[in-house]
C-alpha cells in the first residue's frame, strides 16, 4: 500500500480528506435520493413539492459558486471597496426576482421558461429562441465553474509526483514532453462534471435538491468558521479595515505585513473609484504627455468611475434576476405564497453568507501581500484557500485542518452550482426540445430516458468546454453570462407579465437586440484583453511586433480603448444602455404588431396575477385544451 | 348558511384585473423604489460627500459599513414588509371575488 500510494507525499492529508468527504457525502446523497425519484414531475420539478427551508437552503446552495466562494473574496483583496457591489448585487438581485417576477411566473405554472415564453405568447417558435437561449447562457456559466474545479483540485495535488509510474500519463507535460510534478487542470473538471453528471441522471431535480441544500450549508460552514478562527488571532474586521488607508486609528495589536509594490495603495483600496472602476481612464492618461495627465484625471477618472460603478450595479442586479438556473426553481415550490417565503430565506441565507468573503479578502491584504505577485487562480483568487495556513506556524496542524475545510466548501461550491444548471439545461433539451418539439407524443417513460440521455450530452459537452477555457478569467467570464442574461431574459419577464401589450414578436426583437448586442460589446473587450495578456507572455522583445502583427485586429481595438476610455467603459459593462435598448425594442416592435396581441390575454393575465385560490388556472388549461380540440 | 355561487362575472372582467395589476404594481414599486434611492443613492453620496463617507466608524469607514455590512439587513427588511402586505393583498381580493 506505501509504495502504491507514494505519489500523495506532497499533499496535504487534511486537504485531502475533506475534500474527498465532500465528493463522497455528495455521491452519496445523490444515490440516497435518487431512489425516490420516480416520476417525470420529480426530474423535472421535483414534484413540485419540496418544503420551503429546504428548497431556500437548495438555491441558496445553487447559487453561491466558485465566483462567490473564491472570486469576491480575491476581488475584495486585489480591487478594494469597489468589490463591494458584487456580493450585495447578488444578494439584492433577488428582490427584484421577489417584487416583480417570482409571483406571477409560479402561478402562471410552467415547467421551464421557455414553456413560459410560448405560453404566454402563444408561439413555438418563441419557445425555440427561448430554448438555445437556456443553453448559450447555461453554458457560459457552466465554463467558469468547471474552471475554479481544475484549479482547486490542481492546487490541492500540486506536489504529486506521478513521474514514473503507471500513471505517469496523468502528469502535465512542458512543452519538451517532459512529464512535470503537479496534477492536469483537465482532470477536476472530469471528476466535478462526471460526479454530477451522474447524481443529475439518476436523481434528476428532487435528486439534487437535498445535496444542494447540504452542499449550502457546508459552504456557509467553510466560509464562516476558519474567517473566525483567524479573526481571533489576527485581529477582527473592522481592525483589519482600520489598519488601512488615512486617517487610521492605529491598531498597536495588528501588525500587517509591508505591501509589495503591486499592490494598490491603502488610500484607493478602501475608498470608493478605486482600481476596478479607474482602470480605463488611467490607461488613457498614461498615453498623454507627462504634463497633461493630471488635468486629464481630474476631469475624467471620477465622473467615468460613476459610470461605470452604475453599469455594473445595474449588470448583476437585472443578470440575477434573468438567470435560467435560479428561475427553475420557483416552480418547485407548492404554491405561490411558498414561493415568495422561499425568496425571503434565499435572500437571509446569500446575505449572510455574503459577509464573509469581504472579510477574507481584508485578512489577506493585511498578511498575505504577497498573493499580489501572481495573477487569478495563482494569485488573490486562492486567498480562501490559502489564508487558513498562516495558522500553521502558531498552531500546528489547525492551519491544516481550517485549509482543509475551505477547500471542501470550494467543492461544493462547484458542485452545487453545476448541477443546478445540468438540471435547468437537461430540462430545456429534454422536455422542450424531445418533449415539445420532436417526439409532442412520447410516453412517461420515454420522457425521462431522455431526461437521463440529455443529462449525459450536456454534462459531456460542459467537461469538454471546460477544459477548454483553462486561460481565462474566472469572474470574467462570469460576468459575460451575466451582461447576457440581464440583457435578455430580464426584460423579457418583466415586460411579459406587467404589459398586456407585449407581443412575440416585441419580446423575440427586445431579448435577440439586447443579448446579442450585450454579447458582441463584452466580447470585443475580451478580444483585446486576451490579446494583450499573451503579449506579456512573449519573453522576447524581438517578437512582440510580430506578434502584434497576428493580433492586428485586437491591437486596434486596444488603441481604441486607450483613445475613447468611456468607450471602453461601455463595452466592459454594458448593462447600462443594453437593458434600456432591449426594453424600448420590446415596446416599439409590439406597437407596431399590435395586432398580434394573443386573443385571450385577458385571461393569460388574470392566470399571473390572481391568486391561485380562485382556481383560474385550471380554468385556463380547460379552455386550452377545448380550444385545442383534445 | 351556503354561500351563494359567485357572479362569474366578476373575476372575468377587465375591472378586476386592471385593480389587481394595479394593486399589485403599485406595492412593488414601492418597495422597489426605497431599495433604489439607497441602492442607487450610495454612490452619488460617494461621489459628492468623500470625505464624509470615508468617516471613520470602529474601523470601517462609513460608506463600506454601509455597503458591506448595513446593506444586507436592509433588504431583509424591505423584502419581510413586501411578503406581507403581498400575501394581505391576495387574501382580499379573494375575499372580494367570493363575497
Amino acid at each position: 500500500m506505501t509504495t502504491t500510494l507514494a505519489f500523495l507525499d506532497g499533499v496535504d492529508p487534511w486537504i485531502l480528506t475533506f475534500s474527498l468527504i465532500t465528493v463522497l457525502v455528495t455521491i452519496w446523497m445523490g444515490f440516497r435520493s435518487a431512489r425516490t425519484s420516480r416520476t417525470a414531475s420529480d426530474f423535472f420539478v421535483a414534484g413540485r413539492s419540496v418544503s420551503v427551508g429546504w428548497n431556500a437552503s437548495a438555491i441558496s446552495g445553487e447559487y453561491l459558486s466558485a465566483a462567490s466562494f473564491m472570486g469576491v473574496a480575491g476581488m475584495v483583496m486585489s480591487v478594494g471597496y469597489d468589490a463591494l457591489w458584487y456580493p450585495v448585487c447578488y444578494a439584492c438581485g433577488y428582490l427584484f426576482l421577489l417584487l416583480f417576477i417570482a409571483g406571477p411566473l409560479r402561478r402562471f405554472g410552467a415547467y421551464t421558461i421557455p414553456d413560459f415564453a410560448e405560453g404566454r405568447f402563444d408561439s413555438p417558435v418563441f419557445r425555440k429562441i427561448a430554448v438555445c437561449f437556456v443553453l448559450f447562457i447555461g453554458f457560459f456559466y457552466t465554463m467558469p465553474q468547471m474552471k475554479g474545479a481544475g484549479t482547486v483540485l490542481a492546487y490541492i495535488f500540486k506536489g504529486v509526483d506521478l513521474r514514473g509510474g503507471f500513471l505517469e500519463f496523468l502528469a502535465p507535460h512542458n512543452s519538451a514532453g517532459e512529464a512535470l510534478i503537479g496534477f492536469p487542470y483537465w482532470a477536476g473538471v472530469l471528476l466535478v462534471g462526471a460526479v454530477i453528471t451522474l447524481n443529475v441522471a439518476r436523481g434528476g431535480m428532487k435528486g439534487i435538491t437535498l445535496v444542494q441544500a447540504v452542499q449550502y450549508w457546508i459552504k456557509a460552514f467553510a466560509i464562516s468558521v476558519p474567517i473566525f478562527v483567524l479573526m481571533a488571532v489576527f485581529g477582527f474586521y473592522n481592525g483589519q479595515l482600520g489598519v488601512n488607508g488615512a486617517n487610521v486609528n492605529p491598531n498597536p495589536s495588528i501588525e500587517r505585513k509591508a505591501l509589495v509594490e503591486k499592490a494598490p495603495a491603502d488610500e484607493a483600496w478602501i475608498s470608493p473609484f478605486g482600481p476596478l472602476t479607474t482602470k480605463a481612464v488611467k490607461a488613457a492618461a498614461a498615453k498623454l504627455p507627462a504634463g497633461e495627465q493630471a488635468a486629464y484625471l481630474a476631469e475624467y477618472q471620477r465622473p467615468y468611475s460613476l459610470v461605470y460603478t452604475y453599469s455594473l450595479i445595474m449588470a448583476l442586479v437585472c443578470g440575477t434576476a434573468g438567470l435560467p438556473h435560479i428561475l427553475v426553481r420557483f416552480y418547485t415550490n407548492p404554491n405561490g405564497a411558498a414561493a415568495k417565503r422561499t425568496t425571503m430565506w434565499v435572500m437571509i441565507l446569500i446575505g449572510v453568507f455574503y459577509l464573509f468573503p469581504p472579510m477574507f479578502g481584508a485578512l489577506g491584504r493585511n498578511f498575505m501581500p504577497e498573493l499580489y505577485l501572481g495573477v487569478g487562480a495563482k494569485g488573490t483568487d486562492k486567498v480562501v484557500l490559502e489564508l487558513p495556513t498562516l495558522l500553521g506556524g502558531k498552531f500546528g496542524v489547525l492551519g491544516s485542518i481550517l485549509s482543509g475545510i475551505t477547500c471542501a466548501g470550494a467543492f461544493a461550491a462547484f458542485m452545487s452550482t453545476f448541477s443546478g444548471l445540468l438540471v435547468s439545461m437537461t430540462g430545456a433539451l429534454a422536455h422542450d426540445v424531445y418533449g415539445r418539439m420532436l417526439r409532442p407524443n412520447a410516453t412517461p417513460a420515454q420522457r425521462l430516458r431522455a431526461f437521463k440521455v440529455s443529462a449525459v450530452i450536456i454534462g459531456g459537452l460542459a467537461i469538454y468546454l471546460g477544459s477548454q477555457v483553462e486561460a481565462l478569467e474566472i469572474n470574467f467570464m462570469v460576468g459575460q453570462a451575466f451582461a447576457i442574461a440581464a440583457a435578455s431574459y430580464f426584460p423579457l419577464l418583466f415586460m411579459s407579465v406587467w404589459w398586456r401589450g407585449m407581443t412575440m414578436s416585441g419580446a423575440a426583437a427586445g431579448m435577440l437586440g439586447g443579448g446579442l448586442l450585450a454579447l458582441l460589446a463584452v466580447a470585443l473587450t475580451s478580444i483585446s484583453d486576451v490579446a494583450a495578456a499573451g503579449a506579456k507572455k512573449v519573453s522576447d522583445l524581438a517578437a512582440l511586433p510580430a506578434y502584434w502583427e497576428h493580433h492586428a485586429f485586437a491591437q486596434s481595438l486596444g488603441d481604441t480603448w486607450v483613445n475613447h476610455p468611456l468607450l471602453r467603459i461601455l463595452c466592459e459593462q454594458p448593462a447600462i444602455w443594453a437593458v434600456p435598448l432591449a426594453i424600448i425594442l420590446m415596446i416599439v416592435v409590439s406597437k407596431a404588431t399590435a395586432a398580434r396581441v394573443p386573443a385571450n390575454i385577458r385571461m393569460k393575465m388574470l392566470v399571473l396575477h390572481a391568486p391561485e385560490q380562485l382556481g383560474l388556472k385550471q380554468e385556463y388549461i380547460q379552455e386550452q385544451q377545448a380550444a385545442a380540440g383534445h | 348558511m351556503p354561500t351563494p355561487p359567485p357572479p362569474p362575472d366578476v373575476m372575468h372582467s377587465e375591472e378586476f384585473l386592471r385593480s389587481l395589476m394595479r394593486r399589485q404594481l403599485k406595492l412593488s414599486v414601492a418597495c422597489a423604489v426605497t431599495f433604489l434611492v439607497v441602492l442607487l443613492g450610495l454612490p452619488l453620496l460617494n461621489y459628492f460627500a468623500p470625505a464624509f463617507m470615508a468617516t471613520r466608524i470602529a474601523g470601517f469607514t462609513l460608506t463600506w459599513l454601509i455597503l458591506g455590512v448595513l446593506f444586507f439587513p436592509f433588504v431583509w427588511i424591505i423584502s419581510w414588509r413586501f411578503i406581507r402586505r403581498s400575501i394581505a393583498l391576495e387574501d382580499a381580493e379573494v375575499k372580494s371575488v367570493k363575497r
